[in-house]
């Protein structure tokens, strides 16, 4: 009986702790309705999300061991318009260019999620440890990032290329290296500010350690800005990717990847001169779907920046 | 006094952050195997046979700090290593290179920075208002257009589809031959005002329509974070208490918004067009590669992909300098700008 009751009570104490939550969710929820443009960026993020899962069967690969390489139709230079075999024509060398975009998505998907994801998770660890501790390790983090942050994340990126060899993988890591200061110097930030809450102090009193403090207390409250900066670095992270495979430093020649498929419309822009719009789909049908995907998470983390940021969403 | 000592902690600093930008130009370098490196100082097939002795010769298996400062003297003695892809040693491509760069920059900078301030403080005005939501969206499209890809579309419809009449390239054919000839005379190897200079308005003009592109390129792609910080900082300026002030003591509109939101609000968007500068070599690698404009991003483009090792660690270094120099010039202006930043 008495195990009962104070296992109803606790329930209720949970619930009651979880209320401001859910109130705080709901808000947002509604927020979300209300904002069309974070519903266009959500169903875009959603669309392409579909279309990377389902690509198996929108483009069924030709060899089932190779899905990102892109099935060519013969050898001929000159790219071949829409027709019903290849609804988005063929690219310079006859790649197909509707397998290429389908397939293609995975691999923005990919760059994007792994490079955040890894940037993310060392800027929150390097940051937060800079923010929480102070003194000698902030001094040292901090100047590493300055010095990263000195230069313009292409070039930084493209020379990491260079030297690590030109291919997809070494594109990735290379935007890992460029990209965890500025996640590091959010987090750090944020962490300075909250270490001098009362909250924080009270938790110490009470005898919570450090890694404690800061993943429970800390964190919690500085994870908004981090969150809208990854949604809107996953649009970035892809573009300058796209970029390097363009500049031909990326994926290798015939991979399913939007920049690529660029790079290949790059001498078929201008048609013979009875028809100087010829190629057009070359260029526009792999640009345009560059664009809805690095919009889609613009629009998404624009979206957040308004809506999860408790100090600015009632204004 | 103290702004004395706040410039010499300035230079220190800038000193250090220099420091640091020359470890992590090393710490590239030397993932590229000692044969790699080696390879900078072949210029025969024959010596590929003596590559043990070269990677000796040049201490690149000697232990890393040794290494680094040896790398040191020479980068301080102004030698940068020899440029395949230029076919010059790197210091002098650098600035054989340049001219181009800072023509295109010098047309776009102002640009994106005066159109992002105006359509900034214009949809802060309008908060919430249709001129609001279409600068608002206008600027989230251009923040995430591909820069390569909207270049190349400007060129198939500029270009290919109106018949040439915005074309890629610094020069026309006629316009490069005689800017090369013995008659016309390069004074800062800036093709727009070398043109003037030298009263060749068919020159400029020829010049100017090859620049028509670049300029949309990178404006229409770099002027949507201008345009960003401007709207907050504008819309924080509105809130402010002197606003109420003023409009209280019966200033119309226009005076506010001009002479008191404006002004204040301009004070981060000066830091930004700091970065923005520094930072829009990373647009002109693209434009001038697509636009093939024989510039700075032009050459280190081909030199990342030919392997061009001395020519690519010129770009980080270049960059870097270029950043962290910005930088210190940005925070002195805001000392002269800003009374309440000298008080400190």
């Amino acid at each position: 009986m008495r195990m009962l009751k104070s296992k109803s009570v606790s329930w209720n104490e949970l619930r009651k702790s979880f209320r401001p939550r859910v109130e705080e969710l709901k808000f947002s929820l509604h927020r979300i309705k209300k904002s069309p443009l974070s519903l266009i960026g959500l169903s875009l993020i959603l669309l392409f999300a579909a279309i990377a899962i389902l690509a198996p069967q929108l483009a069924p690969p030709e060899r089932i061991h190779e899905p990102y390489r892109i099935p060519r139709d013969g050898y001929a230079a000159v790219p071949r318009p829409p027709s019903a075999e290849h609804i988005f024509g063929t690219t310079e060398g006859q790649y197909d260019v509707y397998y290429g975009v389908i397939w293609g998505t995975r691999t923005a998907f990919r760059i994007g999620f792994m490079v955040v994801g890894a940037t993310f998770l060392i800027g929150l660890v390097l940051g937060s440890l800079a923010g929480y501790y102070g003194g000698i390790v902030d001094e040292v983090i901090m100047r590493v990032v300055d010095i990263f942050m000195s230069v313009p994340a292409l070039i930084l990126a493209m020379a990491l290329v260079t030297a690590l060899g030109h291919s997809l993988d070494n594109v990735m890591k290379a935007l890992i290296i460029v990209g965890w200061p500025i996640y590091a110097r959010l987090i750090r930030g944020d962490v300075l500010a909250v270490r001098e809450e009362d909250y924080v102090s009270a938790a110490r009193a009470v005898g919570c350690s450090s890694p404690i403090i800061i993943l429970k207390h800390v964190l919690p409250n500085s994870i908004y800005p981090m969150l809208i900066l990854a949604s809107l670095d996953i649009g970035a992270v892809v573009l300058i990717a796209a970029a390097l495979s363009f500049l031909g430093l990326g994926a290798p020649v015939g991979y399913a990847d939007w920049g690529q498929m660029v790079s290949f419309a790059r001498n078929w822009i201008v048609g013979p001169p009875q028809n100087p719009l010829a190629y057009w789909h070359t260029i526009t049908i792999p640009g345009l779907f560059m664009l809805f995907f690095v919009l889609g998470w613009n629009l998404l983390g624009d979206a957040f920046r308004d809506i999860l940021d408790p100090r600015l969403r009632r204004r | 006094m103290e702004m004395k000592a706040y410039i010499i902690r300035r230079l220190l600093l800038l000193f250090i952050v220099l420091l640091g930008v020359s470890v992590l130009v090393f710490a590239i370098l030397s993932l590229f195997s000692p044969a790699q490196r080696a390879s900078v100082f072949i210029t025969d097939v024959k010596q590929l046979r003596d590559i043990q002795e070269i990677i000796k010769k040049h201490g690149l298996d000697a232990p890393i700090h040794v290494q680094y400062y040896n790398w040191m003297k020479t980068l301080l003695r102004g030698d940068l290593g020899w440029s395949k892809t230029a076919q010059k040693p790197v210091l002098e491509a650098l600035f054989y290179f340049l001219p181009n760069t800072a023509e295109l920059a010098l047309f776009s900078a102002p640009l994106i920075i005066l159109i992002g301030i105006w359509l900034g403080s214009a949809s802060a005005v309008h908060q919430d208002k249709v001129v609001d939501h279409t600068t608002r969206t206008l600027a989230i499209v251009g923040w995430s257009l591909p820069t390569f890809w909207f270049g190349l579309m400007l060129l198939m419809i500029f270009y290919g589809y109106f018949r040439g009449l915005l074309p890629p390239e610094a020069l026309g054919i006629k316009a490069s031959l005689y800017v090369k000839s013995a008659e016309f005379s390069r004074y800062t190897r800036i093709n727009t005002i070398d043109a003037l200079l030298n009263g060749q308005v068919w020159i400029l003009l020829d010049a100017l329509r090859h620049l028509i592109l670049p300029i949309i390129t990178l404006t229409v792609v770099s002027c949507a974070l201008v345009m960003r910080i401007m709207r907050s900082s504008m819309l924080e300026a509105l809130g402010g208490g002197y606003i109420t002030t003023a409009r209280a003591k019966g200033a119309d509109e226009a005076t506010v918004v001009k002479k008191h939101a404006r002004r204040n609000a301009l004070i981060p968007v000066i830091t930004v067009s700091g970065w923005l500068i520094a930072g829009l070599v990373n647009g002109v690698v693209i434009t001038e590669t697509i636009f093939n404009r024989k510039g700075l991003g032009w050459w280190w483009a081909r030199a990342a992909i030919q392997l061009d090792i001395p020519a690519v660690l010129c770009a980080v270094l270049f960059n870097g300098v270029l950043f962290v120099v910005t930088n210190l010039v940005v925070d002195l202006l805001y000392v002269y700008i800003d009374p309440r930043v000298r008080l400190r």
